[in-house]
């Protein structure tokens, strides 16, 4: 069930689970039929908000879906909507939601990003005004790496950031760095990367025959590292034998590739199209071939600042959230790209970044790839996401011992907290914060993790 | 026979500056289209990918860009894109806090070296090692211990800055001619007015070569340090525009750290002068 929905639509389907049953939700099974979605964007921000208000009171009207699409069916939405406003308020709700609930600790916020399309809700957040919209004024600050980053927001010189999805995990687990309690309140992209290779391997395309191949990523505690080391090891190819796996900052890893340094790397967008553009490799794959809507990067805050600032906190959470939920519409990827592309936020070809966000774009090999799904966005922190980095983190050697799944991810992939950010908002998120979901066809169970690990033939000996 | 010698120089130089550019203008000349594309294909794609544009820009490409730079060197586009003036302000801003700082220790460090043989001795080993240690191996230490990227950057310069002052100082304060100290010896001069009065005008020139040393390397440091940390300073310009593998941006910022460099140097040169002594 996507996030973004619409509580007034009566033919909404009520349980999870699409009529073909090749997908997890009719939403995706009406996107997998129709290259963008079908949402309509609002006009302005103020129907937006009210849209939101009358949302979230529908559903507290009639929190049992069932009633509700059979009252919608027998007065209509509009007519529901006149009826409702005739109790509620919503006019005014939409003003007291707008300026938001408590009052602000902390105004002028520093947000740090590094500059790739997984950063656009962060960054599309500063000159879209969904931050002044808060009542927030954020200052959001390009930073040179995700080391520099982690150093940052520990020295609070940052009061959130832009991390990788395992970098908080790693960050209050202590691995790299010492130990500070992290939190991931929103994930910023799903989605959104991809194995590109140069342009002299564009006959193999079997990673079997990948031996002794270098291959870059960007940094040991991603999902860019944990995606490729999986998607060698279910080809037969051990990452940490078979072939090199480089550290490597993004913008070298195109000149690398262009040099003839690396045979290829997985990246995250607009560093593959990057590559493309330039004309130096090809898109082997996108990453969302290996787990579709699997978590790319994360917004991260320290336990810290929420407890001083919880106000300040919800705020950037509901802008973060309502960014993303803006930057899940199709129909806004292209302002979007236009947007984020001057030098202040990420200094890049508009055409490059519009092809990673539209996903329309050019493979390398002479033809014109389509993908609406390519980057996405949703904002929902499944602890079941931290749990299978977890696992990850423990196949390949980062954490050594035993990990206590539940209890790590519960206290960093802020789930409940967000599902009270979004209720505010009147959207609806899911009941569970665990989901199984499939990678590379292999089920992941988040109550079994144990046994997932178990089940890897190869990985790091212990 | 002098002005002539100068007038030919000049021709030199400007032949051979000439010489550079018409090879660069050659070697990166495009290749013409490199492959069959269909038109919706081709303007999805680079320059270097359709019009088989070589990856480096031509002198042409950098010109017309630093002219656009020069135009205007100081808007603010946001925190993070700032004009080339700015950025180099941000600079040789920490540069000089550094170095200043830097200035302030070494000297009157180097002056204990110089004129006590025991702490010469004893401080020896400590400068071997400390000196030859990389800028940059400094940095993630002095992010993770200082916790403040901007004084990071400041203390790097400044470690790296000392040295170079520090020896020149002790050397030129420990070679001060012995027949000068025994003079102001034998008239009774006291330590600290011997020290202003005579050792100082003695060392000064090497001092200031030292001195001129170290701005040197602090220039030299001070890109690769906000390249690391990132934020404001042309070391942050490089490295948003390597980001972008915009290379003309960055030959740019390579020729103006070049000139500003030289002109740094340039100033600590007119001070040796000026304090140079005929014997």
């Amino acid at each position: 069930m996507s996030t973004f929905d619409n509580p007034f639509d009566p033919a909404r389907r009520l349980r999870s689970g699409c009529s073909c049953g090749q997908h997890a939700s009719a939403s995706e099974h009406d996107a997998s039929l129709q290259p963008a979605m079908q949402c309509v964007a609002p006009e302005s921000e103020a129907q937006r908000y009210e849209g939101v208000v009358a949302s979230a009171v529908m559903r507290a009207v009639f929190p049992k879906e069932v009633a509700r699409r059979a009252f919608l069916k027998s007065v209509g939405a509009s007519s529901a909507l006149a009826v409702l406003s005739q109790f509620f308020p919503i006019k005014t709700a939409t003003e007291v939601f707008a300026q938001g609930v408590g009052k602000l600790e902390k105004t002028d916020l520093k947000v740090g990003f590094i500059p790739i399309t997984c950063a656009t809700p962060i960054i599309m957040a500063h000159p879209l005004g969904f931050y002044t919209k808060q009542g927030l004024n954020v200052d959001v600050v390009k930073t040179a790496g995700w080391a520099v980053i982690r150093d940052k927001a520990i020295n609070k010189e940052y009061d959130a950031a832009h991390m990788l999805a395992p970098m908080p995990i790693a960050i209050s687990l202590g691995l790299g760095s010492t130990p500070i309690p992290f939190t991931v309140p929103a994930i910023e992209n799903i989605n959104g990367q991809g194995i590109t290779l140069a342009m002299k391997h564009k006959d193999k395309r079997d990673p079997k025959d990948w031996k002794g191949f270098k291959l870059a990523i960007p940094f040991d505690y991603s999902m860019h590292n944990y995606l490729l080391r999986y998607y060698l090891a279910e080809h037969g190819i051990d990452p940490d034998t078979d072939v090199q796996l480089r550290s490597v900052p993004p913008p070298e890893m195109v000149a690398n590739l262009r040099a003839d340094n690396i045979d290829g790397f997985l990246a995250p967008d607009n560093i593959c199209q990057r590559a493309i553009y330039d004309g130096v490799g090809f898109m082997h794959i996108l990453s969302k071939e290996i787990w579709d809507g699997h978590p790319c990067c994360s917004f991260a805050a320290s336990k810290e600042f929420i407890t001083t600032s919880p106000n300040s906190f919800a705020a950037l959470t509901r802008a973060i959230v309502d960014a993303t939920a803006y930057a899940s519409k199709a129909e806004n990827r292209k302002s979007i790209a236009e947007a984020i592309a001057p030098a202040n936020y990420l200094n890049a070809p508009p055409v490059v970044l519009e092809q990673a966000l539209t996903g329309t774009y050019a493979d390398g090999l002479g033809n014109i790839k389509t993908d609406a799904k390519r980057v996405d966005f949703d904002p929902f922190p499944w602890q079941s996401f931290a749990v299978w980095m977890m696992t990850q983190m423990q196949r390949w050697g980062q954490i050594k011992g035993d990990v206590d799944y539940k209890g790590v991810a519960e206290q960093i992939y802020l789930a409940a907290d967000t599902a009270k950010v979004m209720k505010e908002m009147g959207l609806t998120p899911p009941a569970s914060s665990y989901k199984s979901f499939q990678v590379m066809g292999k089920t992941f169970d988040p109550a079994k993790p144990a046994e997932y690990l178990a089940s890897f033939k190869i990985k790091k000996a212990t | 026979m002098t002005k002539s010698l100068r007038f030919r120089a000049a021709v030199v130089s400007i032949a051979i500056l000439c010489a550079f550019i018409g090879t660069w203008h050659l070697a990166t000349r495009g290749t013409g289209s490199v492959a069959a594309m269909t038109p919706e294909y081709a303007k999805l794609m680079g320059l270097t990918a359709t019009a088989g544009k070589s990856a480096m820009p031509g002198p042409l490409d950098v010109g017309a860009k630093l002219w656009e730079h020069l135009k205007r060197p100081f808007y603010d586009n946001g925190p993070n894109d700032k004009g080339l003036g700015i950025q180099l302000a941000y600079s040789i801003g920490r540069v000089g806090l550094g170095y200043l700082l830097a200035v302030a220790i070494a000297i009157p460090l180097g002056f204990l070296i110089g004129m006590s043989p025991l702490m010469n001795k004893a401080l020896d080993p400590f400068i071997q090692v400390l000196k030859p240690i990389s800028p940059l191996a400094w940095m993630p230490l002095a992010l993770y211990t200082i916790k403040d990227s901007g004084l990071s950057a400041i203390f790097v310069i400044f470690i790296c800055s000392i040295w170079p002052m520090l020896l020149n100082t002790a050397f030129g304060v420990a070679a001060v001619r012995k027949e000068w100290i025994n003079v102001a010896r034998t008239l009774e001069v006291g330590t600290l007015r011997r020290a202003f009065t005579v050792i100082l005008p003695a060392a000064a020139p090497t001092i200031l070569t030292g001195m001129r040393i170290s701005i040197g390397i602090a220039w030299l440091v001070i890109v690769a340090a906000e390249m690391l940390v990132g934020g404001t300073g042309i070391g942050y310009f490089v490295w948003n525009e390597w980001n972008n593998l915009s290379i003309t941006n960055v030959i740019i910022a390579i020729l103006l750290i070049g000139v500003v460099g030289m002109l740094l140097d340039q100033v600590l040169a007119r001070f040796t002068r000026m304090v140079t002594f005929p014997e």
